[in-house]
This record gives structure tokens, sequence and C-alpha cells, in this order.
């Protein structure tokens, strides 16, 4: 089982597609979506819904005002400025509470319950190429790794009993817990950049996630003709630091044309520049351990 | 003083490019104009302008720390804590705090009666301030790596913001998660930016559906137009969702943009663009 996980530190850098792309080539997969708070690629692959789990991502505190005396102890406590005294009514605001439990348990009334926030889900089931994983975040709902993890172990367990064993991860842009729990023992980490100085400053940002981790990364950079200059400085810097450069892809219109019908843009169109030039970078990714 | 929050579902379609040439079209103006890059994990804005920094504040979490001499192993620290970060073996006389995964939520100083838990502070980020033109009006959230969450550094930005100024800029962090509800939620107008693709409009349909939840009111710019297909503008028109700009498609303002040049200097059309955008925030808001 190979684990390969496809990330960007910044959004808009073209990754799901590029992922897309990687997951209509030549070897079925397991793609796990991971980007559960922007999941984009069960668009494209419109995946046959085989299972669907509830993921409960908190909990939120709720007063019942039949048993509540405004003796104001969970205003106190509360260390997530969550609480407060609204016209003489101890209010709870729902988007503040971090759902740590404490004023439930300290309310000498015994007036306040927790609530499981649970409208996110996570589907699995099979597309064209593989079979598919991925997880929707309910809106507001607290994208904290965990609904990742989720995802994560289901599409191992779904490897192992499908015989499919390339698993690929889109992952969620940022550096915080959701792209932490992407990487987490994965074996291979694919970086999508693009030459903006926003795009270098956050792949340097990843960069350095991953040295914590000490996971082998490649670099692809998207959309490359944009700024050869600044392009070539990406080089540059990965050749210093000892990154392997996978490959640098030029802007395309076709990329947003394949997705508008609903294809990976090897599906739209295997011919193109573009669309041989993933493959290049995708068969360096598998063969390099 | 009104705030607004540039906000999209999907990184990358341009939020960050509109908050900074409307807050530098702002100044132009003359208005007290506030920037807050609320993007704590991806932090991009400040290297748009000529800026000095003038303070910088560390953002802190409290977390527990045991005396091993005052424990007596009743296990209900861990049992108050609901983000599993106290580890204890009683039998074996260990117990261990995760810090990475406390929350800093004092559950466990309360549960505690043998006096064992006090506290210290961990760094979170920081909130970095600087000056345009004289005036502090740029603020920078940025969370440490490693970090698990970016709420408590982009809360500690927010209340930075002087009230005395006309308008605050809040650049929101990408997602509907809660970095971006908590930004959000203290604007009183969303902007929200798109590109007519189909992960664009998914991720706006997902944006929109978490405004209405809060009641938060918001318009739409569509990036990049010109590429991708019509659904989203049909989609506005079906739930009388103002556009309040259109940015065409053009190759050329990627590459300015890439070099981290501000497009309103550059050009004159997008001056006038962005005029525009600030003539119609004036309608929405007949007080600032
Ligand atoms: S602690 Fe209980 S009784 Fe006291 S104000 Fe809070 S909810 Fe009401
Ligand atoms: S559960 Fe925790 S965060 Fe929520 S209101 Fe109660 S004390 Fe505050
Ligand atoms: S402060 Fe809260 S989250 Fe941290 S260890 Fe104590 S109970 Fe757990
Ligand atoms: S509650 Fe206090 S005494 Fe009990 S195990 Fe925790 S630290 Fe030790």
């Amino acid at each position: 089982m190979t684990e390969i996980a496809v990330i960007s530190g910044k959004g808009g850098t073209g990754k799901s597609s590029i992922s897309a792309a990687f997951a209509t080539l030549n070897c079925k997969v397991v793609l796990a979506d991971c980007d559960v708070d922007a999941a984009n690629l069960y668009l494209i692959f419109n995946p046959s819904n085989e299972e669907d789990e509830i993921y409960i991502s908190g909990y939120k505190a709720v007063i019942d005002y039949s048993k509540c005396t405004n003796c104001r102890s969970c205003i106190n406590q509360c260390r997530f400025d969550a609480i407060s005294l609204i016209n003489d009514k101890t209010v709870i605001s729902e988007l503040a509470c971090d759902g740590c439990f404490l004023c439930s348990r300290i309310c000498p009334e015994n007036a306040i319950g927790m609530v499981p926030s649970n409208k996110s889900r996570m589907y699995s089931g099979s597309f064209r190429n593989g079979k598919m994983v991925y997880g929707r975040l309910a809106p507001g709902e607290e994208n904290s790794g965990k609904l990742v993890n989720m995802v994560r172990s289901k599409a191992k367990k779904i490897s192992g009993e499908s015989g499919i064993e390339t698993i690929l991860l889109d992952g969620p842009p940022g550096i915080g817990c959701p792209v932490i729990s992407t990487l987490t023992g994965v074996n291979k980490v694919v970086i999508v950049t693009e030459p903006s100085f926003s795009g270098i400053n956050d792949m340097q940002r990843v960069m350095e996630v991953l040295r914590k981790f000490n996971l082998r990364a490649f670099i692809v950079i998207n959309k490359y003709d944009l700024n050869v200059t600044l392009s070539a400085r990406i080089k540059e810097w990965c050749g210093q630091n000892g990154i392997e450069l996978a490959g640098q892809l030029p802007f395309d219109k076709n990329m947003v044309d394949a997705m508008i019908q609903g294809k990976s843009i090897i599906e739209y169109n295997p011919d193109l520049k573009i669309s041989k030039e993933i493959h290049k970078i995708w068969c360096k990714i598998l063969k390099t351990d | 003083m009104i705030k607004i929050a540039i906000a999209s579902g999907k990184g990358g379609t341009g939020k960050t490019f509109v908050a900074t040439n409307l807050f530098y079209t702002l100044l132009l103006k003359k208005y007290r104009a506030i920037l807050v890059d609320c993007d704590a994990e991806a932090p991009n804005a400040v290297a748009f302008f000529e800026t000095k920094e003038i303070e910088k504040s560390e953002v802190n979490q409290l977390v527990p720390v045991i005396d091993i001499n005052k424990c007596t192993f009743c296990g209900k620290c861990h049992e108050y804590c609901n983000y599993n970060a106290i580890f204890i073996l009683p039998p074996m006389k260990i117990i261990n705090v995760i810090e990475d995964l406390c929350h800093g939520c004092g559950a466990c100083s309360v549960a505690c009666i043998a006096d064992a838990i006090s506290e210290r502070p961990v760094s979170l980020g920081k909130v970095e301030t600087y000056s345009v033109n004289g005036l502090p009006a740029l603020f920078e959230a940025r969370m440490n790596i490693g970090v698990m969450s970016p709420v408590p550094v982009i809360k500690a930005a927010i209340k930075k913001i002087d009230n005395h100024a006309d308008i605050a800029i809040l650049d929101a962090p990408p997602g509907t998660s809660c970095p971006f509800i908590q930004t959000v939620s203290s604007a009183d107008y969303v902007i929200l930016v798109t590109e007519p693709t189909p992960f664009g409009f998914s991720d706006l349909k997902q944006s929109a559906a978490t405004l209405n939840k809060i009641n938060k009111p918001y318009g739409v710019i569509i990036n990049r137009a010109g590429l991708g297909d019509n659904s989203v503008y049909e989609w506005l028109k079906e739930n009388n969702t103002p556009l309040l700009l259109e940015i065409p498609f053009d190759k050329g303002i990627a590459s300015i943009y890439s070099n981290g040049q501000l497009l309103v200097k550059k050009n004159k059309k997008y001056k006038t663009l962005f005029n525009g955008l600030m003539k119609t925030i004036h309608q929405l808001f007949n007080t600032f």
C-alpha cells in the first residue's frame, strides 16, 4: 500500500485538477478527498454512494432555561468568552462555544446540556478508475482533522479489501490540523505550487511542516509560464534545499474546460502537452522510493 | 465604522487580490482604512504595501502543568478533559499533558481538588501591526507552524481594529469552518470572491449556505470572468444575490499580481474597476 498526498499550502494552485488527472492515469487508485472543507473531486468523478457515515465534529452547550438561575458560574468559567448575560438572561454563543463541557460540569442547577454537531458526513463508493472516499463538513462545523483521519482509515480499509495498492489523498490548504492529519504517515507528498510570491511563501511554510515529519516531497510548479522568473527561483530553491522538482506545467485553459465537462484533463484529451507532462510527473512519483 | 470581510470558499480565487486592491483604493481616497489579514495559516497581504512594523504581540494559550508531588492520580482531570489531552496511568504513577491536543479550556484545573494543576502560557502565533503612511493600518495574524487551529490568533487580530477608522477590510481564511466563521461573524458585510468554474461555484454555494445560516448579508465578485461557464451567473440571478464586480480573466493580471504588485497602481482600467467597487460599498452603507 502506498499513500501519496497532494497538497499546496495555498488554495487555487490547481491542486485538485492535478489530483484528478493523477487519479485517471493507468493504475487504479483509492482516491481520498481530504479537503473536507471544500471537497470538490466528487464533482468530477460523481462516485456511487455505497456507504455514508455520520461524523460528529464536536459539541455545543445549550441552556435549559427552566432550570437556569443566572448564577453566572458558567460565565466566569468559560475560557472562550462564549457565555454572557444579555438582558438578564444567560446566553451561550453557538459560534464561540468550543464544546469543552466545562460549563455543563460545573452548573449547580444542572441546566446545561451538550448537543452533538452531527451534520457532517463521510461518503464512500466507486468511481470509474477505482474507489473513492470523501468527507463533507457541514457549514460552520469544526475542521479539526478528525474527519480527515476518518477518511484516511476508510481509504486504507478499502485498499485492503479491494487490492488497489495506491491511495491518492487530495489535501486541504494551509498548515493547520487538517493538513497535519493528511500528512501523518504517508509515503510521498506532492506539493503543487504556482510562481507567485504568495505561492512561494506558502510552499515554504508547508515545507517546514514536512520537515517536522521527515517526509519526502516532490514539487510541481503549475502555470509556470505566468511568471518564468519566479518559476526559475522556485527551481533554484528546490536545488539548494535538495527537494526534487517533479515537473512544471503550463497555464492551459483546457484544464477549466475539462472540469466543466466533468472530466480530468487526461480524460478530456490525453494527447495535450499538459496531459503528457502530468503523466510523466506521475510516473516519476510512483517510481521513486 | 464598518467591517467588510473578503472571503472565498476555496483559496486562490483572488480574495487577497481584492482585499489589497480595495484597501489601497480606499487609502488613495483618504479614507481611514484598516486591513486585517485573517488568513493566519498563509498570510500574504503585507508584502503588497510599503509598511513599517510598529508592534508585535504574542498570542498565547494556557496549558496545564501537573505537579506529581501533589497529584493523587484520582483521574478526575482526565475525565473532565474533552480533548483527550491528559494521559494517565495511575498504577504506574504516570500522568502527562499532551500539549498538542490541549485547547486551554481550564476544565482540568477546575477538576483537580488536590491543587496539583497550575498553568503556563504557550505561544500560538502573533499579531503584527504595520503602519501605512504613518498610521497603524495593517494587522497580520500569523499562526505558528505546528499549531492546530488559527482561531485564537484570528480573534486577537480582529480585536486590534481601532473603531475610529472609517472601514476595516478583513481578508478571511479559506473554507467554511471555524476560522472562516470567526472572521465573517465579526463583519457587517461579506464579499465572496469566486471564479466561474465548477469548483469555484460549488465552494461559493457552500459559503453562501454558511452565511445564510448565520444571517450575514453578502455579495459576490466574479474573478477570472470569461473562463468557465454561466452557472454562477444564473445562480446569482435565481437567488437575488448582488454581483458587485466582475474582474475579467487576463494573463497579464496574473503576472503583475504574482510579482506582489498592486494592480490599481499599474493599470488604469483596474483603478476604475476598484473605484466602482468602492462606490458600490458606499451605497450599501450610507454611513461611512
Ligand atoms: S451555571 Fe447554570 S444556573 Fe448558573 S448561569 Fe450558568 S446555566 Fe444558569
Ligand atoms: S462548553 Fe466550554 S466553550 Fe462551550 S460554553 Fe461551555 S464552557 Fe464555554
Ligand atoms: S486545559 Fe482543557 S484541554 Fe487542556 S488539558 Fe486541561 S482539560 Fe484538557
Ligand atoms: S485531578 Fe489532580 S490529583 Fe487527580 S489525577 Fe488530575 S492532577 Fe492528579
